[in-house]
Order: structure tokens, then sequence, then C-alpha cells
């Protein structure tokens, strides 16, 4: 019986290890940011090349900032759900339009409506590296003292929304 | 005949330059452009994840070529770009994660993995050196 046990406690051991690592999506990387300050930014706006939009700008409430492209799937996906948003005036969503083209963008936002308060434009990706984001659609839930709240990876809807956003929001605005 | 193959060798010796991944401008200081490409090489794609960022050509392994290519290029160190890197995309994206609390796991897991192996072997050797050799049994077994 004591030759058995051994093994035992080493499977006992190993099993709630391999759970864990089942539960576990590789493909969603944790933000660094969260509980930091927004990475710096000043961008160009995508409707208007003279104006700039900063991560100061962000400062001073609680809101969104979503990053999109007009060649990202998922976004055209969640688009009907941020303007579902934006019509309930639910909080603010500010926006990075990441490497993409200008005219195909402002085109987009004409055709599906746009629902951001300003969206810059970062041509080359840049911003988008300083932010980490590695895949478009991300959102960003940005605190009133301009600090990252949590960040969304993949298209946005109602009961994401609901469940990962709301409580954060109720907290934030408390 | 001799033009037509020599045409072909050249063709087929150049066909690999077509699909080069790493489009960027090399560096002119050999010494830079090594520096590079051993840091390409160590930086983990984060969007095709079990690739470097120096064999993908989705447009963000290029973004961070680009990036890691101004930052040598501004005087940057290794430890810097890295460091760089390790601040937006976190320790995962380094193929050789660096020895801190959160990867001390990873470090130290081998050893102790060869370190229990060892003991269970040493085990089962010492077991079995405590049985009669008794060939005989072998003999008297059962047949078939």
């Amino acid at each position: 019986m004591n030759r058995y046990l051994l093994p035992l406690i080493a499977v006992i051991i190993m099993i709630p290890i391999l759970v864990m690592g089942l539960r576990v999506d590789p493909s969603k990387l944790p933000s660094q940011f969260i509980g930091k300050a927004v990475p710096e930014f000043d961008l160009p706006t995508l409707k208007n090349g003279f104006r700039n939009f900063a991560s100061t700008d962000l400062v001073g409430q609680v809101a969104l900032l979503n990053i999109w492209a007009t060649w990202c799937v998922g976004c055209r996906a969640e688009h009907e759900f941020l303007m579902e948003l934006y019509r309930a005036q639910t909080i603010p969503i500010y926006a990075i339009n990441w490497r993409d083209n200008r005219g195909n963008s402002i085109r987009w936002l004409q055709q599906f409506g746009d629902p951001y308060v300003v969206s810059a434009f970062d041509e080359d990706g840049r911003v988008g590296i300083d932010w980490g984001v590695y895949g478009a659609p991300e959102t960003f839930l940005i605190s009133a003292q301009g600090t990252v709240v949590y960040r969304f990876t993949g298209p946005l809807n109602r009961s994401i929304w609901e469940r990962e956003f709301v409580p954060r929001i109720a907290a934030l605005t408390e | 005949m001799m033009n037509r193959i020599l045409i072909w060798l050249a063709l087929t010796l150049l066909a690999p330059a077509a699909i080069a991944i790493d489009t960027g401008e090399a560096f002119d200081d050999p010494v830079l452009q090594a520096r590079y490409e051993k840091i390409i090489s160590e930086v983990r794609c984060v969007t095709c994840q079990n690739v470097t960022i120096r064999d993908s050509n989705v447009f963000i392994a290029a973004d961070l070529r680009r990036e890691i290519r101004r930052l040598i290029s501004e005087g940057k160190s290794d430890a810097e770009v890295f460091d760089f890197l390790v601040t937006r995309y976190g320790d995962f994206v380094l193929y050789r994660p660096r020895l801190a609390g959160k990867t001390l796991f990873l470090w130290i897991a081998p050893f102790f993995l060869i370190l229990a192996g060892g003991i269970a072997i040493s085990r089962v050797v010492r077991h079995r050196m405590t049985l009669p050799i008794d060939d005989d049994a072998i003999e008297e077994g059962p047949t078939r």
C-alpha cells in the first residue's frame, strides 16, 4: 500500500495545476498597465489632422478607450454595441484608430455611425505598441485619475459589458 | 544550354529573397545588425504566440522589429530594449524569461524535477539491489 502512496500524492498535487492550465486561455495576455497611469501619447485626430488628441485628455472622467480599425472583423461585430452605449450616453468612449487608412476609417464612421467622442489616428501603430495592444478590438476602462483599470480583448457585447464593465464602473463612480 | 542552366540557378538562388520576412533596412554596422538579429530571435510574437518576431510576418511583429531597430539605433542597450518590450507586453514576450519573482518558478522547476527524478531512480535501484538474484524463477515459470 505504501508504495502507491507517494505517486498518489504527486497525482493529487498535479490535478489542480493541470485544471488551472486548462482554464487559462494563452491567447489572452494580461495588460501590463492595470493600476498604472495611461501610457502617454499625443496623436492627430482621425477627422482633423490639425487637431490632436493626447493621453492627458483622458483625465477627469471615467471613460473607455477603444482600439479599432476597419480591417478588424471584431470591430465591425462590436460596433453596433458601441453605438448602443453612445446613444444611451452610458460612458464617454474615446478611441485610437490603429494602423489604418484615414479615408476608409472616416467612411466607416459615416456609414455605421460614430460612437466616439474623438478618435486618434495611429497610422504606424506606435502608440498601439505603447499601450501593449496585440490585436483589435481592445477596450480599456480608465478612471477619472487617468489610471488603467481594466482591459478587455475582443469584441464587446451586452453580456460582457454587464459582467466585466458595469461592476467596475460602479466601483469607480461610487 | 549553359545559359539556361545559369538562369535557372540564379533564379533558384534569388528566390528566398522574395519570401524574406524582415523587409526593414539593415544596419550599416554589422555589430548592431548582429545585436538586432539576436534580439528579434528571442522575442515572442504576441499574436502568433509560438513564433519569434524574427519568423513572423504579421504586421505587429513588423512594428515591433521597427521599434527595436529604432531603439538600437538610438543607442539603447539590449537590456533597455527588453525592458521596453516587457513593460508593454509582460515577461511572456521573452523566450528567455528573466530571473525575477514571477518567473522564479520557471527557472527552478527543471532542477526540482531532475532532483525528484533522481530520488525516484535511486529508490528503485536500491530496492532492486535488495531482491535476491533468482534466475530459476524465470525458467520454472508457467510455460505456454
